[in-house]
């Protein structure tokens, strides 16, 4: 921004935080300086308008609540002024503890999605007194799935509650079909952002991967079009979908061998062939077949049927990418 | 919309005076340019700017005024800008959303302390925060080394732990010297100077089992460089071995979760995809293939898709299946 246009802003926030009276775009003209005066010509006053919405428009875009109204029914036009109440951070004092924790918690954002507006709100609370020392925190970078295109348009439409259009690609289909959601809230799950949110179409909460929406998505109908759910919980959402029942397996596995599958078992004793018995519990019976298969002949499931038959159907598959096509 | 890139220079201007009210005594411009993440240029041209607004009427008692003592800078006047805009909703949300994922990683700071900042931030926020906050970060939690790893690379300690590694599937023992913490993609890792290996490694925290501080400190020896992450952990040599694989139709997924490249959609089998996998450890491309249960099919190396056979061709006997075939012995 240009070094004029900061100053002109400057003032103006100083000019209408002074004051309890309604202030005119014709008095903000003649005391803020930086502003085109009044030559009496219409090019002037065309030239101040434009210069005065445009800073108005900034101002908001920033938080300034910007009141407009008349300070008494005399008045023949709408003046402008800024409530200090309204502008001013409320106090906030945080111990050093306090203060420490918000200084690590903060890094998530490092080079992620939400940097800037984490920049600017630690701007804010050092501005307001508080001491974030966060260079002296131990050694830590967490990461964010950063570089998601589709990330600040669902995000501003989940903020802003309006509906969202987009193509979606799953990647068990060929071509990517046209959801219309209503988006709750965008929410990073196991290092991968997704988006939640009612599906229109299927009138039933969906999740969608960010990285499958393919090109920008689109905005339609205004801001506060909708409510989320009073209670909703974005991440339960996401993990909803592949959570579930869960399902005791039972397998014998070779002394020594399957040391992964150990890390996360139950050992019943020793089965009547000399092998390990393991107790194992997972509310995705299907993955846990997929790795289970990957133990080779070091693992057997004993129960249930349903898990020893997946297992049996995988390494059917398996077996048969060694013969001749 | 400010959620990306620098908080532009208007942000700044108007949190310079409240930063200065709030510390009557001055404050040093390097220590304040630190504080906002600017050069000490950028903040002296952000104070003389400043130092040319006030109240209107802009007589000399209504300008902002500035005092500078050596390097220390004090306001003596404000012009009434005594304290900071109030947060934006994106501002707000950053703050709790970060300190709400801060609240699920007991092993990372006080949680009573954090419980108390969310809670203040909160109040503060006020309408700002009023929303069904629309960002919810979920991190794996239940990671116990996390607290341990954390002691040791406060303390600066070498650390004892052992170490499961899935492609050999086998416990092993290391002393290592802690670098960092990172989280990377929703997982934990601990960067650190391994001195079996003789080189830095990154260990997954949920595959550390039996963390212990040691009493030695850590001596990461000069060598020793923190890895690039930023296009995430798994980064093979672009010489690495190339495993070709056509991917079914419900194992596509897979171009989503691995770094692959040449992906090319191919009609056998019908939808399916080809991929190429870059990886200097087979034993880990024939676990992805064995785990992906005959969903992908090896076109390349000729040997790693006869091994798998080969693998499940001896399970299934353990289950009774007789597989009949050419190259097995057994058939």
């Amino acid at each position: 921004m240009a070094a004029k246009r900061a100053e002109r802003l400057v003032n103006l926030v100083i000019a209408l935080l002074s004051t309890r009276q309604y202030v005119t775009a014709a008095r903000i003209r003649s005391t803020v300086p930086g502003y085109e005066a009044d030559d009496g010509s219409e090019r002037a006053d065309e030239a101040f308008k434009r210069m005065f919405e445009r800073d108005k428009a900034e101002l908001r875009e920033m938080g300034v609540p910007l009141e407009t109204g008349r300070t008494s029914v005399f008045d023949t036009e709408d003046g402008y002024r800024i409530a200090r109440a309204d502008y001013e951070l409320p106090e906030i004092r945080l111990t050093g503890e306090e203060a420490a924790a918000v200084g690590l918690a903060l890094r998530l954002w490092e080079s992620a999605q939400l940097a800037g507006a984490a920049h600017s709100a630690l701007v804010k609370l050092k501005a307001a007194g508080i001491d974030v020392d966060s260079s002296r925190a131990i050694p830590l970078q967490p990461r964010l799935d950063a570089g998601e295109p589709a990330f600040e348009p669902c995000y501003a439409a989940a903020r802003d509650r309006r509906q969202l259009e987009f193509d979606y690609q799953r990647p068990d289909e060929d071509a990517p079909t046209r959801r219309h959601v209503q988006p709750w809230g965008v929410v990073a799950w196991h290092g991968r952002w997704y988006l939640v949110g009612l599906d229109l179409d299927r009138q039933a909460p969906r999740q969608y991967r960010l990285s499958r929406v393919v090109g920008t998505p689109k905005v339609t109908g205004r801001p506060g079009a909708f409510q989320p759910p009073e209670d909703v919980d974005l991440a339960a959402v996401v993990a909803g979908q592949v959570g579930g029942e869960e399902h005791l397996v039972v397998v014998h596995a070779r002394p020594g061998t399957a040391i992964g599958l150990r890390r996360h078992a139950t050992p019943l004793g020793g089965s009547e062939d000399g092998e390990d018995r393991l107790e194992l519990r997972t509310t995705e019976p299907g993955r846990l077949a997929d790795e289970l298969a990957a133990y080779g002949a070091d693992v057997v499931v004993e129960a249930p049927a349903a898990v020893r038959d997946a297992v049996i159907t995988r390494l059917t598959r398996l077996a048969a990418m060694g013969e001749p096509a | 919309m400010t959620t990306t890139g620098t908080p532009d220079r208007m942000t700044r201007l108007l949190a310079v005076v409240p930063y200065l009210t709030a510390r009557p005594e001055g404050v040093r411009l390097a220590e304040a340019a630190r504080d906002f993440g600017v050069s000490e240029k950028q903040l002296r041209s952000d104070l003389e700017l400043l130092w040319m607004c006030g109240l209107p009427g802009h007589g000399p008692g209504d300008l902002i005024d500035l005092s500078f003592e050596g390097d220390r800078v004090r306001v003596t006047f404000t012009a009434g800008m005594v304290r900071p805009l109030r947060l934006t909703t994106d501002e707000a949300v950053a703050l709790v959303v970060a300190l709400r994922t801060l609240l699920e990683l007991p092993g990372l700071a006080e949680r009573e302390a954090v419980s108390r900042a969310l809670a203040k931030v909160s109040a503060a926020a006020g309408h700002a925060g009023d929303h069904v906050t629309p960002v919810a970060v979920s991190v794996d939690a239940r990671e116990e080394a996390l607290a341990v790893v954390k002691d040791g690379l406060e303390r600066k300690r070498a650390l004892h732990m052992h170490y499961y590694v899935p492609t050999r599937d086998e416990r092993t023992e290391r002393t290592v010297d802690p670098m960092r913490l990172l989280l990377v993609d929703g997982k934990w890792y601990l960067e650190a100077w391994c001195r079996r290996a003789e080189g830095v490694r990154l260990f997954r925290l949920d595959r550390v089992d039996d963390v212990v501080v040691l009493d030695e400190p850590a001596a990461p020896p000069p060598q020793a460089h923190e890895r690039d992450v930023e296009n995430g952990v798994y980064q093979p040599p672009p010489d690495s071995p190339a495993v070709r694989l056509r991917l079914s139709r419900s194992a596509r997924w897979v171009a989503d979760y691995y770094p692959v490249d040449e992906v090319a959609p191919v009609e056998d089998p019908p939808g399916g995809l080809a991929v190429t996998v870059r990886t200097t450890d087979l034993a880990w491309a024939r676990q992805l293939v064995a785990s992906l249960g005959g969903d992908a099919l090896v076109d390349e190396p000729a040997d790693l898709a006869a091994e798998v056979a080969a693998d499940a061709r001896a399970a299934l006997r353990r289950y009774g299946v007789d597989v009949q075939s050419a190259s097995s012995p057994a058939g």
